[in-house]
């Protein structure tokens, strides 16, 4: 690994202050996915920040209702969280789904959120790759893409986003929580992934040493009618080569609304209004459910390895249509 | 004190015990065996060609070793050490502890897996410095004496390992699993344990040694 210094933060603003200096600054937590990209050379900071000391590791109730998760939650605590449990499975199913026990221990909200692609061109270092290196090319494209995206692709970079606890997030109306130096805001967790059209390299809406302080789930009844299916080559300890989480509000027999996001198959957590759209109103049946996936992945660009993925997609989707309909 | 290990032909090379007799550990006999070989400089420069060109940019602060006192089975170890030093390489590289493992370095394999604050960790994928003040356990912490863990004991009855090399990982994560709570069955054994790989296959036997080891005693 380069050689970095370690600074550990006392304070929200100590964080934000320890940003500015001499040296490529990065904010460390976990360190699952930042230490990782280090030692492969796919990232280089200078000075690492540490914010698990920023009192940021709760898991808070709202007054209206909801719940407000820490930055530094651990993805073990968040999953097996009574709350999240009883009123947002899909997500602590998502977490579960993910990584291993060693890793969830260690990795925390905002670290998900952040994590990278596991492109293989991304981080072997030096293949030509426009993520990493503006301007420079996409090896993947004339590559092997077996698991690369087939949803919100360019010509620019086919790269997967690969959590799954975020796309169950995505599903949630989650509500991320920011803090800079300018001041607090808030994004719809929707609206805070970037597509990657013309820059690979900007994945997100942060502005630079700007903190993830807390994601926000909404009170919302009938999330916890949810569910996560995810389709990979093993059975566990894997990335998906396709997943889905859905969120169904089935009343008398009627989708009178649902959310649906799909992981595995899109360069970011990806919400798919398309299917949404199809099913609200609808009967809960197989036709509705196989017009729904239509609908999302009559968009999808396949490439030379990873055109299995739109029907592998689209069975995955069913399932977890079916199953969360079908819950008690 | 006999004469060391110098030559591959030697038997006391394969079987270790009579250099651990003789007081020369087994590490110890293979390093004196390979240090005249040229292989070792080979796979170092291949390795520089694969890491890539990207050199990093010259650091304005670059910092020096600096103090971290670890708490590792219940003794605390000052050590001056780069930042970049991960856990599982102060571990073996500066506090001689070579229980812990290292199988791909990249948290993929489960081989580096220790107790931070009971909770189980791949220490390659995380930094000595961000540990002082946690209390840290290996697999050398784990036996009272003489007296084996009950893990330890059920993977030795069990046939729980054959090379071994991913055995301290594995006995590190099925301590923190059982501690958990959240497995019962023998597929949920499989699922909480799937941090850690074995290449020789021993999966069936870790997991009865898992299965009896969480059986309440008496």
């Amino acid at each position: 690994m380069n050689n970095f210094s370690y600074i550990l933060a006392a304070q929200p603003d100590e964080a934000l202050r320890d940003w500015t200096g001499p040296g490529r600054p990065a904010y460390l937590a976990g360190g699952t996915n930042l230490i990782d990209h280090i030692k492969l050379g796919v990232d280089q900071p200078q000075r690492l920040i540490d914010v698990r000391n920023l009192g940021l590791d709760q898991i808070e109730a709202l007054p209206g209702g909801g719940l407000r998760i820490g930055a530094t939650v651990s993805n073990t605590a968040l999953a097996y969280d009574e709350r999240v449990l009883k009123d947002y499975p899909v997500l602590s199913q998502a977490i579960l789904s993910g990584a291993s026990p060693q890793l969830r221990n260690a990795a925390t909200t905002a670290g998900n959120l952040l994590q990278r692609t596991r492109c293989s061109y991304f981080r072997d270092g030096f293949s030509p790759c426009n993520k990493r290196q503006t301007g420079s090319g996409c090896a993947a494209l004339g590559g092997f893409n077996r698991t690369h995206a087939v949803l919100g692709t360019s010509e620019r970079c086919i790269a997967t986003h690969p959590s799954d606890m975020d796309v169950a997030m995505i599903t949630l109306d989650a509500v991320v929580r920011l803090r800079g130096v300018s001041g607090e805001r808030t994004v719809p967790l929707q609206d805070f992934y970037v597509a990657y059209g013309e820059d690979p390299a900007k994945e997100n809406v942060l502005k630079p040493g700007e903190l993830i302080t807390a994601v926000d789930l909404p009170a919302t009844e009938w999330f916890a009618r949810s569910y996560y299916f995810k389709a990979r080559d093993r059975a566990s300890y894997e990335f998906a080569l396709a997943s889905a989480a859905v969120a169904l509000d089935l009343r008398e027999g009627l989708v009178r609304d649902c959310r649906i996001a799909l992981g595995g198959v899109a360069t970011k957590p990806w919400r798919a209004h398309a299917a949404e759209n199809a099913l609200k109103g609808t009967r809960p049946t197989e036709q509705a459910f196989r017009a729904a996936a239509n609908a999302e992945l009559s968009s999808a660009v396949p490439r030379a390895h990873n055109g299995f993925k739109i029907e592998l997609c689209r069975g995955t989707l069913m399932q977890a249509l079916q199953t969360t309909a079908a819950l008690a | 004190m006999d004469e060391p290990a110098d030559s591959l032909a030697s038997a006391s090379f394969f079987t270790g015990a009579r250099d651990v007799a003789a007081g020369i550990s087994r590490r110890e006999a293979i390093a004196r065996t390979l240090k005249a070989g040229a292989g070792l400089s080979v796979l170092s420069q291949v390795g520089g060609l694969l890491r890539g060109a990207t050199e990093p940019p010259p650091s304005p602060s670059a910092p020096g070793p600096v103090t971290v006192t670890l708490n590792i089975n219940g003794d605390a170890h000052t050590l001056a050490i780069e930042p970049r030093v991960t856990l599982l390489d102060a571990l073996r590289e500066h506090l001689g502890m070579y229980g812990t493992k290292k199988g791909c370095d990249h948290g993929q394999c489960g081989a580096c897996t220790v107790l931070v604050n009971g909770e189980r960790v791949n220490s390659c994928l995380t930094l000595a410095v961000m540990h002082p003040g946690d209390d840290i356990t290996t697999i050398e912490g784990l036996a009272d004496g003489d007296a084996l863990h009950p893990v330890q004991a059920a993977f030795i009855k069990h046939d729980a390992f054959q090379c071994g090399y991913c055995t301290p990982g594995q006995i590190c994560s099925a301590v923190a699993l059982i501690k958990e709570g959240h497995a019962k069955t023998d597929a949920e054994i499989r699922e909480q344990m799937a941090g850690n790989i074995c290449r020789c296959g021993a999966y069936q036997h870790i997991v009865a040694a898992v299965r009896e080891a969480m059986q309440p005693t008496g």
